[in-house]
């Protein structure tokens, strides 16, 4: 199990040094941070200072060197544009990002499976017929339609549910969060709705194909014979054949959640980091670009990494596989 | 004789399905008293998996016992609800199967299996169920059987898997157990163990069975009777060696020829021509009239079952080896 993990952290280690190289070079094909930054009638010493002192006058290979050399100490360079360190930007906004997507992708996940076991335990029947039919327009309807609609029908016509923003929050350790307050609670529970139908969705297709190909196994045939209940094998028997595409689905989603709020972001004025990289994008803020980035390759190494971990803990054959 | 452990009557499952009304198993009857082991042979398709999971419950729509009785140790099964069934699986009948890489789970340990199907019918303390549990195992021949229950059905070769599965099924001293087919997936020789140790677990338990296979030599080696089946019937039964020796059903008799061991040395084996017809829409006569080298006219109805001492076959022309018996 130890070897296990060391060898999977060695490749995350690799996949990140790979990541890292390819944001740098992809960030720097794209346009000049200068024009951007200096007014187009600065002197030409004003430009070349400025160059300097960015550091955009040494060659790439030297600005990477440099950049990987403050990364790892911690310092991922400061915002061209709002002259801050990213670092502080980006975090002051993923918590914001953080429990909108994991309360979203968990909900849709514990309550798509719930939906999506019934509806392939009892295919036939009516409930299960509807749950099929929802999920489809789970799939086929625009997620910004349908953010525009919630906020339209619950916040306009209804006013039950706040339009956006995050409401009052609460410090803890000296973060910022939602979800502790009623106030805050409210804000999140459109955006999460919102975010959360696509992934609802597909939780419930994969549910229902596993539970429907699981049940009629002989595994399951045989747990019958031996008079185990429905309900244990349900419990004990099904959940935990489905689980492995159930896992790695919520860890993709996860992963691609957290770095592609945007328009859920966007429609519900969601302080969070989908729309700080949007803004960045939009005046080549190259540093918190490049941060952004190489955090998103970090979460989705991290994510798959413990994702690699549960399963080696839930199915003994990953096990061995991987000490063998 | 005492009362059977197992009095199957007429039994009827049907399968209704879009293409029509599938009748897997139509007209099913067969005692088994306590410790016997009855052979239940056939080609594929023949209906003996489906007759099997009916002697459970275990039907799956869109199938259902249509009518017939299923009377175990007095009981009939057939009029239980879900949860009176629920509690007779396992605990008086319990089945085993073809695939026992298939049949358990890979994700638990033999241990947590084991234990799921104590629990399912019993109270037992953690300890009580584990010494239960390894008991059961080395009843079967797994050697080491404490250590054993901590590993998973990858760790054991698949003659070890069918013994555990051969374990869970005996967890509750069922009187009566199905065994579907349970060493067609193994080797030869392990074969042959799993086969006299099932019959001397019979012996000593007083455990019946209904051994089912579609090859006659494997099941003759351990069934003191028989039961051939056909299209979803039971088309000739009685004792092993009379059966073998003397056939009265052209299609047992077409069995026997195919036995290798029957054949005269240097003489082909003969196959019954043709296949196991259809069973949704069966024509009406005897099922076995297109195969067979004997049909008339009279073949056109359907036999029914003629008895004869502690025998009995469907046939209008039953095959004469010996002369005393008049067609
Ligand atoms: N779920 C089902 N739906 C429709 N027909 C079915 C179903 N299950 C079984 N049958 C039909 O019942 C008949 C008997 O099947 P069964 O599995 O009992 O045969 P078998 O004698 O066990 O064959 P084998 O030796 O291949 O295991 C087959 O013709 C099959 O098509
Ligand atoms: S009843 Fe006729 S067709 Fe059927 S097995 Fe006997 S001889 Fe053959
Ligand atoms: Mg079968």
């Amino acid at each position: 199990m130890l070897g296990f993990i060391i060898q999977r952290f060695l490749q995350a280690v690799v996949v990140m040094a790979v990541m890292s190289v390819i944001v740098f070079c992809g960030v720097y094909a794209i346009g000049n941070p200068i024009d951007i930054v200096i007014p187009p009638e600065a002197t030409q010493e004003i430009r070349e200072a400025a160059i300097r002192r960015l550091g955009l006058d040494l060659p790439l290979y030297k600005q990477y060197f440099i950049f990987m050399g403050n990364l790892l100490q911690g310092d991922l360079g400061r915002s061209f544009v709002y002259n801050v360190p990213v670092l502080e930007l980006i975090g002051g906004r993923l918590p914001a990002t953080l429990e909108l997507v994991l309360i979203s992708v968990i909900s849709a996940t514990v309550l798509g499976v719930s939906l999506g076991v019934y509806a392939g335990y009892r295919p036939e029947s009516w409930i299960s017929k509807t749950i099929m039919g929802v999920s489809v327009l789970g799939f086929s309807v625009p997620s910004f339609w349908v953010g525009l609609i919630l906020i339209l029908f619950f916040a306009v016509n209804l006013g039950w549910l706040p339009a956006g923003g995050r409401g009052e929050t609460v410090e803890i350790w000296g973060v910022a969060w939602s979800f502790p307050t009623l106030d805050g609670l409210s804000h999140i529970v459109l955006p999460a709705v919102n975010l959360a139908l696509f992934k609802l969705a597909m939780m419930i297709r994969l549910a229902r194909a596993g539970t429907r190909e699981i049940m009629l196994t002989d595994t399951i045939k045989f747990a019958r014979a031996a008079g185990i209940s429905e309900g244990t094998i349900l419990r004990r028997h099904l959940l935990k054949l489905i689980s492995i595409p159930i896992l790695t689905v919520f860890g993709l989603e996860l992963g691609s959640t957290l770095a592609f709020a945007v328009v859920t972001e966007t429609i519900f004025s969601w302080p969070g980091v989908g729309k700080l990289i949007i803004d960045s994008i939009g005046v080549l803020d190259r540093p918190v670009m490049v941060a952004y980035l190489i955090l998103v390759a970090f979460l989705f190494v991290t994510i798959n990494f413990v994702i690699d971990l549960v399963f080696a803990l839930i199915d003994p054959r990953v096990r061995q596989g991987a000490t063998s | 004789m005492s009362d059977p452990v197992l009095s199957v009557k007429d039994l009827k499952t049907h399968f209704f399905t879009r293409a029509g009304v599938v009748k897997a198993v139509d007209g099913v009857s067969f005692d088994l008293a306590e410790g016997e082991i009855m052979g239940l042979v056939g080609e594929s398709g023949s209906g003996k998996t489906v007759t099997g999971f009916s002697l459970l419950g275990l039907v799956d729509a869109p199938g259902r016992i249509v009518s017939g009785s299923v009377r175990l140790k007095g009981t009939e099964l057939t009029a239980l609800t879900d949860s009176e069934l629920r509690s007779r699986r396992g605990h008086d009948i319990s089945m085993i199967f073809q695939d026992p890489i298939a049949t358990l789970n890979p994700m638990l340990t033999i241990g947590q299996q084991m234990r799921m199907a104590i629990d399912a019918h019993e109270r037992l303390s953690a300890r009580a169920a584990e010494s239960r549990a390894a008991e059961l195992l080395t009843q079967v021949g797994i050697p080491s059987a404490k250590e054993r229950l901590r590993a998973y059905p990858h760790e054991f070769s698949g003659g070890m898997r069918q013994r555990v599965a051969i374990a869970i099924a005996l967890l509750h001293r069922p009187a009566v157990i199905v065994a579907d087919e349970p060493t067609t997936a193994l080797d030869v020789s392990i074969q042959a163990q799993i086969l006299f140790q099932m019959r001397d677990l019979a012996r000593e338990t007083g455990t019946a069975m209904v051994w089912i296979s579609h090859d006659l030599a494997v099941v003759s080696s351990l069934a003191s009777k028989l039961a051939v089946m056909y299209a979803g019937r039971i088309v000739e039964q009685g004792p092993t060696a009379t059966l073998l020796r003397d056939p009265r059903h052209p299609y047992t008799a077409g069995l026997i020829a195919s036995l290798p061991a029957m054949a005269a040395p240097g003489t082909p084996l003969t196959q019954i021509p043709g296949t196991t017809p259809s069973l949704l829409s069966l024509p009406a006569g005897c099922p076995f009239a297109p195969r067979c080298d004997r049909a008339t006219d009279l073949c056109k109805a359907d036999p029914d079952m003629t008895h004869q001492d502690n025998r009995g076959w469907r046939c209008f022309h039953p095959v004469t080896r010996t002369a005393e018996v008049p067609a």
